[in-house]
């Protein structure tokens, strides 16, 4: 309560209206995020929450719920958060150094403008394009592969493991995550001042010093949020996915779109939506997981 | 006076002589018409006077409605024109890319509008799945459709379709002379299917086929996914969905699909060669279906005389697709010898899966197609 709020003083006398505390009206402030919050995150996923209970009749069914364990759905579970995991991680990882690379050269620099930008493009170059760029590059009838086989590097000779999730896939999708990560990252490293590593120095600190006790505390947070972001951009990718491996659908929004259309009859709409709603709830698990996991390391540091 | 009777005989005996004349070459009274409410309830031309009445009746409506033929889809561009040429009715072709489902979706969502769509082409399972929306008519050429392949009443009747065969790029692998012969070392890497058995009804009956030639049956297709499980274990399978684009590119150069769309792939690798086992033979038609509530229902009726008459018959073989009556005009002699020597070579019976059948192998493939290749 501050300069307008000052209400002590009626209270005695005459009861102000709403009890004894004014309504704040500060909330009103986050109404337009709050309804496009609850227009475009809750109410869908309600839908679709609710919508899992009924099957195609419209009669009541928790069927859908129980499908889950199915063995193709729990072995896909288990694959695509593998997959948005381990690309979450090494594209982070290898991002950051590459942010980290172009942060220490020139700030208005020829190299940094083309990095930024070639980052903003490949970041969003995912899909159906990004695995036939590979196909027809790497893959077994494309140009490298020919001439390196030419050359007697048959790299398919065990196995074509472009269609593998492991290494294919998740080859393909650090395409898209490591120029993501620089670009959510640039900003963290952008904020790292010189003077404090100064600082650092004049008070006889080195190196490890500095990364331990500095810049690693500023920049973890900031870390652990960009990997939860390349997980999740990982997590929910679907048509890069389906065009590199359209068999045995490995990645769980493939299942969805399987549940859902169907020329031969094999559509389970009900299905389908408790797969989205099993996404959501990972997701939110991981995010959970993940602000817990922040406020620790804000005290270890 | 003597004479005058006479000629006046001769000229009676002249005129009944043509109309008799007319009638047998029209297989119907040339006299009689076909109403409106006649022609929304007829089962055959018959049933709406006659060839003639139904002709003289479909050109008084002037106007066809059809929906998802793609121009250059069994050469439907060509029946299109055909038809318009012959009868002068003017034909609104709506949606041409659309999808079977979309064509039911047109007829439910517009009703009795002047602008729902008079007549369907769609696939077996959606035809089998809306038979509520369908008025039974019989061609005049029905007799010539094998009962497996027609509703007895006339609620759909199939029209044309293939075979599920192998097709293959010769300069990049061997000649494919058994299915077997994929297990071989010469196709590692290289054989894909057209989608996800799961979802595209193609890839379903690739796996079908592949069932048969393993010595499965139409009931049970388990032989079928072992088959692919263990190409997926020798490195023979690859999971890219076989496109135009892979095909073009060679990173399928062996693809299972039906034979007209793998013909087509000659445009573009002109190496590539058709497929179709004789000991695993599955056909796959599509079906046409008049709408209940057609606006239009002689010109409806008109348009499917038109297709199974021996012009539309030929005009769809010579799109690569075969007709439904093809067995019967090669008896007769009917049937275009040239489009008909284009497609590939077919020897032995083929078989057709009923829609039971269909059902219990896409169950199957459902629970374990994924595990299969994984």
């Amino acid at each position: 309560m501050t300069i307008a709020g000052t209400p002590a003083v009626a209270t005695r006398t005459g009861r102000p209206l709403l009890g004894g505390r004014r309504l704040s009206l500060d909330w009103l402030g986050a109404l337009p995020f709050l309804a496009y919050v609850g227009l475009f995150l809750l109410l869908p996923s309600a839908v679709v929450g609710v919508g899992a209970f009924f099957n195609a009749d419209g009669s009541f069914t928790i069927d859908n719920y129980a499908h889950l364990s199915r063995s193709y759905v729990v072995k896909a579970t288990l694959t695509t958060m593998t997959l948005s995991a381990v690309t979450a991680l090494v594209g982070a990882a290898l991002g950051a150094l590459l942010a980290y690379a172009i942060v220490t050269g020139s700030r208005d620099g020829l190299l940094r403008r083309l990095a930024v930008s070639a980052s903003g493009v490949l970041a969003q170059f995912g899909g159906v394009t990004l695995a036939f760029a590979f196909i027809a590059s790497i893959g077994p009838a494309g140009l490298v592969y020919l001439f390196a086989q030419a050359h007697g590097l048959d790299y398919y000779a065990r196995g074509i493991w472009l269609f593998d999730v492991f290494p294919g896939l998740a080859l393909v999708y650090l395409y898209f995550q490591i120029p993501l990560m620089v670009l959510v990252f640039l900003p963290a490293l952008d904020g790292i001042k010189p003077q404090w590593r100064e600082a650092t120095e004049s008070l006889g600190g080195n190196t490890w010093h500095y990364w331990r006790r500095v810049a690693g505390p500023i920049l973890f947070p900031s870390f652990l949020g960009a990997v939860l972001l390349l997980f999740a951009n990982a997590f929910s990718a679907y048509a890069t996915a389906q065009a590199l491996i359209n068999q045995g659908s490995p990645v769980l929004s493939q299942q969805i779109a399987g549940a859902i259309s169907s020329e031969v009859g094999a559509a389970e709409p009900g299905f389908a939506k408790a797969i989205a709603i099993e996404m959501i709830v990972i997701v939110t698990i991981v995010t959970i997981g993940y602000s817990l996991l922040q406020r620790r390391t804000a005290r270890w540091l | 006076m003597r004479l005058g009777r006479v000629t006046r005989h001769l000229g009676l005996a002249v005129v009944a002589f043509v109309v008799v004349t007319a009638c047998g070459s029209s297989s119907g009274g040339g006299s009689a018409s076909c109403s409106e409410t006649q022609a929304k309830t007829a089962t055959s031309s018959s049933s709406c006077g006659g060839h003639d009445a139904l002709v003289a009746a479909a050109k008084a409506e002037g106007k066809l409605n059809v929906i998802a033929l793609p121009r250059d889809w069994a050469n439907y561009g060509a029946i299109l024109d055909g038809f318009q040429a012959k009868y002068g009715i003017a034909i609104t072709s709506d949606n041409p890319d659309g999808s079977s489902q979309d064509e039911v979706n047109a007829v439910q969502q517009l009703g009795t509008t002047s602008r729902a769509p008079d007549v369907l082409d769609v696939g077996m399972a959606v035809a089998l799945a809306n038979l509520s929306l369908f008025a039974p008519y019989k061609v005049e050429t029905w007799g010539d459709i094998l009962d497996s392949q027609k509703e007895s009443t006339g609620l759909w009747f199939q029209d044309y379709g293939g075979f599920m065969s192998i097709g293959y790029d010769s300069a990049k692998v061997p000649a494919i002379n058994s299915v077997d012969d994929l297990k071989g070392s010469a196709f590692k890497g290289k054989v894909a299917l057209n989608g996800n058995p799961k979802q595209a009804n193609a890839a379903l009956n690739g796996v079908m086929m592949a069932n048969l030639a393993a010595g499965g049956t139409l009931d049970d297709i388990s032989k079928g996914v072992d088959f692919f499980h263990q190409l997926k274990q020798a490195g023979t399978f690859v999971p890219v969905q076989a496109t135009t684009a892979t095909v073009k590119n060679g990173t399928t150069p062996v693809v299972f699909d039906w034979d007209y769309l793998s013909a087509a792939h000659g445009k573009d690798v002109p190496s590539w060669k058709v497929f179709v086992p004789s000991n695993a033979i599955l056909g796959g038609y599509y079906a046409q279906a008049i709408n209940k509530s057609a606006p239009h229902p002689a010109a409806a009726r008109l348009w499917e005389e038109y297709l199974y008459s021996d012009e539309g018959q030929n005009l769809w073989l010579k799109g690569l697709a075969r007709p439904v009556r093809q067995a019967a005009m090669t008896k007769s002699g009917k049937v275009d010898a040239a489009a008909a020597a284009a497609l590939p070579a077919v020897n032995g019976t083929p078989r057709f899966l009923s829609p039971d059948q269909a059902t219990a192998a896409k169950n199957y493939v459902v629970a374990h197609w994924d595990a299969a290749i994984a």
